[in-house]
């Protein structure tokens, strides 16, 4: 193992079909049209001295180290700024340009200190490394005139330091906050000798609008900017790449090691979701691995009043095996399941349902998909034929517009927010249909064309307004729609859409939207060129959340914006492996790759494979199985790596029903909330300390690597495994990858993938077989993987759950960027200086009527409960709306939620809550035994010192 | 809610995103998507619900579906039997 370092080739690759010869010190090389100089020398494996280029921003040509001759032009031009040329003749060096470099040297160095030996960067340094490159060897000057030596050091932001003193003022972070992240925080202050890096208005890292994505750390040259972790533990020495495992755009990132120990998370310039870019979660928020909250043993007890007690692994899943086989005998085969988790690998998740399917003999297994996006599953089947998104991220590249609907990417999905902010500040429009002014629709440099703000709820009504305009206007593409449309189907939805009772003017009241905004996006959508939807759990989380996912494909079938670059469907997806977990057959009535359980001959080529007989039923959904646990037929369940209570909503329900339940098996990292009503807890393992895959939001299946051995002695497939032997049914894997390989086996979209394949292409898109052996990264190219595409008729069902009275708000949920869902993660990381808690947004007008201030303490409640929390006034929503995140336990605010949820899917109706707001002076009677509980329930019991690999 | 009420509450509202199919194609669409996504236990109690409490608020067409529903559960009982 030894520490990658990718190629920097100083400027970035040139995009152009057409090739240019030209000779650098004496070679030949043929490079893109456009490449610089500088570029073309590096792919000779010639380096030229440099320090504000580097091939992640554009060049910039201000640190004039990179001087190059060319035959017959004057001057010594900058290689990072000057493009190629047929027949050029480069030197790179020579006496002349030797000189003129240490000059350039000899004046930094002047003005940077000489401590070289015990800087943070000794070793990966660039200022060192080219002082050593052009042979500086004195500075004329003495370091006795004026300096920024002094200069403080701004250490604000948890995770890295500034120290102005060392800085070269070359504007790489500048360039890399703008052009990388687009969030622009940064600027160079004054001019000349003067010059400094800001951030903000002068502030502190932590007080501007820096979001702490640690792109300008990377573009440092020199420990200016630098890793908290790396300055107190020294150089990292190998490093392994590996997917972060928090949401789904599934970024790489090169963990860098010193001997077991993270010392930093650095994303992986070949990482094709992510370039090289990474948010704060992936690059800085992994502390949580070695939290001292981390449960490292077994442990058991009778009843859940009962302290926990620490016990061998050998106890702990013969309690696991014994209970689940009485209670089957007792109540029957389906009295038990399990849940898969989408923040485990595929090979994990796999082997949970093939765990409950093929040794628990029932089909109770679900995800936490059925409560965010199994309603894209669900709606893009039955219009594309595959449950999945159409795209690759880098086709937003191409794309003229983007229609954002029920969707938060800067936030959510913070990396592919920064390339859709690159596109669109190179000029793409923008539509963004959303309760709340998220930050997309308010960007530096970026221009929202319209921003639909309607009520929560009201999603398929702007959907079919929307569709009615491009309809009734003459704006559906007709070519496309004949060749690759089904006849009928198209006839019946649009005799559907063109009613008067779907025009924007209709639906106006509905909605909240003035009809002529609704006409100008459908305009703007139907004929600005190749237009692309994103969605998110804005568009899913309703009651009619599938009905909705349907009417955006009839949208992008009807424009033709399908089938090819810069257009398509795209869910962008929570969870890291939320993609992965529904591919894997986690749905209780789908065998992996979306195979109907009913399917005889599915179900005969996996009970072939697996040596048992398979249940032709579906089971049980999450929300089904606490149903069936309160009415009692519904009595063990295993829980692998979700936390139920703190998500689920309608949280008193989700309690009583665990509470009813006789054995409760909880596989986590640590004592979740879902554990306070569990019998057994095991301790599972971090995406550090395993093998396995992820997939992300564009289908791309990626590497998971283990770079330490599991801390409380086994990786979650492992314990999954032990569980079937356990209850006598071994099954046989020496490593993940021989999971994947029987995944392959079984799986026609999966045929082409092994750990093999990915070690040496990095990562695939499904489907990946003989069809497509590199992959697919966009779909339904020529047709539709169904055959003609489906339309649907999307009449607008309005929620039952309605304001009145009493509950006059309408509540909405969402995520902001600092934190990770329940936050079980990071909440045990200093992502907590961001949000310490969760906030009510409340407009206003509304907090006015109500006497609430800013951070006041507010009651919120709803039909099914109460909770209180602080309140934050502003106009990013709407009157009439209210918003939360749900990333504390302590909040709650799946209390609530109510259990209305999608018609064809039960994925649960978050997005709509009818509440009441009123001032408060502390927490609920709920929230207050809820706490008092859950302090009892996490009582351990000969709490012995952990050993690590028991 | 209670557990039935739920039940009927959810098999009403697979009917209304069927509704503007015409009425057999409906029943079929229905009793299909009860079939596919819901697991025996919930279809039979929601059969019991119906024989216990009569129409129990549910649309015609849904009551058709979970009738052709309630056949196919019981020849397929009947198969297994055998
Ligand atoms: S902080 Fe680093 S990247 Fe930014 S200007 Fe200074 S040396 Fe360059
Ligand atoms: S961490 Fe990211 S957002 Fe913050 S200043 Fe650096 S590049 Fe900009
Ligand atoms: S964008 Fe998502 S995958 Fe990438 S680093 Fe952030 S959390 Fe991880
Ligand atoms: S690297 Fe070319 S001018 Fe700085």
């Amino acid at each position: 193992m030894e520490l990658i370092k990718e190629t920097d080739y100083g400027t970035p690759a040139a995009k152009s079909d057409k090739t240019v010869t030209l000779t650098i010190d004496g070679f030949g090389v043929t490079v893109p049209e456009g490449t610089s100089i500088m570029r073309a020398a590096m792919t000779l494996g010639v380096q030229v001295p440099k320090l504000c280029a580097t091939d992640s921003l554009a060049a910039f040509g201000s640190c004039r180290l990179c001087l190059v001759e060319i035959e017959g032009r004057a001057g010594t031009p900058a290689s990072c700024t000057t493009p190629v040329a047929a027949g050029m003749v480069v030197t790179t060096q020579n006496d002349r340009l030797a000189r003129l470099r240490r000059n350039v040297m000899e004046l930094y160095i002047s003005d940077h200190p000489l401590d070289c030996l015990t800087c943070s960067a000794n070793g990966n340094c660039e200022l060192q490394d080219m002082a050593g490159a052009v042979g500086l060897r004195e500075v004329r000057y003495g370091y006795a005139g004026e300096n920024h030596l002094a200069a403080a050091k701004d250490e604000s932001n948890p995770y890295f330091t500034f120290d102005p003193a060392k800085c070269i003022v070359c504007s790489r972070c500048v360039r890399a906050c703008e052009e990388v992240q687009g969030t622009f925080a940064l600027t160079v202050d004054g001019r000349g000798f003067e010059s400094t890096i800001a951030a903000g208005m002068a502030e502190s890292f932590l007080d501007s609008e820096c979001v702490s994505c640690g792109a300008c750390v990377q573009a440092c040259p020199t420990a200016t900017l630098m890793e908290k972790s790396l300055i107190e533990a020294g150089q990292p020495e190998h490093s392994v790449v590996t997917t972060c495992a928090y949401c789904g755009v599934g970024c790489s990132f090169k963990a860098e090691m010193r001997g077991g120990e993270v010392i930093r998370m650095v994303p992986y310039k070949d990482g094709k979701a992510n370039h090289g870019h990474s948010c704060v979660k992936g690059r800085f928020a992994w502390g949580y691995a070695t939290h001292r909250d981390r449960i490292l043993k077994p442990m058991v007890r009778e009843k859940i009043t009962d302290p926990w007690r620490e016990v061998s692994w050998e106890e702990a899943l013969g309690r696991v095996a014994s209970e689940f086989k009485r209670i089957q005998a007792t109540y029957g085969r389906g009295s038990i399941g399990g849940i898969t988790s989408s923040r485990c690998t595929n090979e994990e998740t796999y082997l949970v349902q093939k765990l409950v399917r093929g040794v628990f003999g029932n089909n109770n297994v679900d995800t936490c998909a059925r409560v965010c996006h199994s309603p894209t599953g669900y709606g893009l089947k039955t219009t594309l034929g595959t449950s999945a998104g159409t795209q690759d991220f880098d086709s937003v590249e191409e794309a003229d517009v983007m229609l954002v609907i029920g969707a938060n990417p800067t936030d959510a999905h913070p990396v592919f927010a920064s390339q859709m902010k690159r596109r669109l500040r190179a000029g793409a429009r923008l539509i963004v249909i959303d309760p709340r002014r998220t930050d997309l629709v308010r960007s530096p440099h970026i221009k929202t064309d319209y921003h639909l703000p309607l009520r929560p709820g009201t999603n398929v009504a702007m959907l079919n307004a929307l569709a009615h305009v491009i309809v009734t206007e003459g704006l559906v593409n007709r070519d496309f729609v004949r060749e690759r449309g089904d006849a009928r189907s198209f006839a019946e939805w649009e005799h559907f859409v063109a009613k008067a009772e779907n025009a924007p003017e209709a639906v106006a009241s509905v909605t909240g939207v003035p009809a002529e905004t609704v006409h100008a996006a459908a305009r703007l959508y139907a004929t600005g060129g190749k237009a692309a939807i994103y969605y998110g759990l804005g568009v899913t989380e309703h009651s009619q959340g599938t009905t909705a996912v349907m009417g955006m494909a009839n949208l992008a079938m009807a424009t033709g914006n399908i089938g090819r670059r810069g257009v398509g469907v795209n869910p962008l997806r929570g969870q890291n492996n939320v993609q992965g977990s529904c591919d894997m057959g986690s749905f209780p009535h789908e065998l992996p790759g979306y195979r109907h359980i009913s399917d005889g001959a599915t179900r005969a080529l996996f009970e072939a494979a697996w040596g048992v007989h398979l249940e032709s039923e579906p089971g049980l959904r999450i929300p089904n199985m606490f149903d069936a646990a309160v009415d009692g037929t519904f009595k063990g369940l295993y829980v692998q790596g979700e936390d139920i209570v703190q998500s689920d909503p309608d949280t008193k329900h989700v309690t009583s029903g665990l509470a009813a339940m006789e054995c409760i098996v909880v596989q986590d990292l640590f004592l979740n909330e879902t554990a306070n009503f569990a019998h057994v807890f095991l301790p599972g393992s971090t995406f550090l300390e395993k093998d396995g895959t992820f997939t992300n939001a564009e289908r791309r299946i990626g590497r998971v690597r283990k770079v330490m051995p599991p801390k409380a002695g086994m990786a979650d497939w492992e314990i999954t495994l032990a569980i079937a032997q356990a209850m006598g049914v071994p099954m046989h894997y020496d490593h993940p990858s021989e999971i994947m390989d029987e995944i392959a086996r079984l799986t026609p979209t999966f045929t082409g993938v092994s750990f093999k394949k990915l070690d040496e292409v990095g990562s695939l898109q499904w489907p990946c077989n003989a069809k497509a052996p590199a992959g697919t990264p966009i779909m339904h190219v020529g047709g539709f993987v169904r055959g003609k595409g489906n339309f649907v008729v999307t009449e607008y069902v309005p929620t039952d759950e309605k304001v009145g009275p009493r509950f006059p708000l309408l509540l909405t949920t969402g995520r902001i960027l600092s934190q990770y869902n329940v936050g079980a993660q990071t909440r045990r990381t200093d992502n907590v200086v961001w949000h310490e808690e969760d906030r009510l947004e409340i407009h206003p007008h509304d907090a006015e009527e109500r006497g609430v201030r800013d951070g006041d303490w507010v009651r919120l409640a709803s039909r099914s409960g109460e909770t209180t929390l602080r309140a934050k006034i502003t106009e990013r929503v709407a009157p009439g709306v209210v918003y939360t995140t749900f990333h504390h336990p302590d909040t709650q605010a799946n209390v609530v939620t109510t259990d209305f949820s999608d018609w064809a899917t039960n994925c649960p109706e978050y997005k709509v809550t009818a509440v009441q707001i009123s001032p408060s002076n502390g927490p609920t009677e709920w929230q207050e035994s809820y706490r008092d509980m859950a302090e009892k329930s996490r009582r351990i019991d000969v709490k012995v010192p952990a050993t690590a690999a028991e | 809610m209670s557990h039935d009420a739920k039940l009927a509450y959810m098999a009403n509202q697979i009917g209304k995103f069927f509704a503007h199919q015409p009425a057999d194609q409906a029943v079929d669409s229905i009793a299909d998507h009860l079939l596919k996504f819901w697991d025996p236990r919930m279809r039979r109690a929601i059969v019991v619900h119906i024989e216990q409490s009569g129409e129990a608020g549910l649309d015609p067409r849904v009551l058709k579906a979970i009738e052709k529903v309630r056949a196919h559960d019981r020849q397929k009982t009947a198969v297994v039997a055998r």
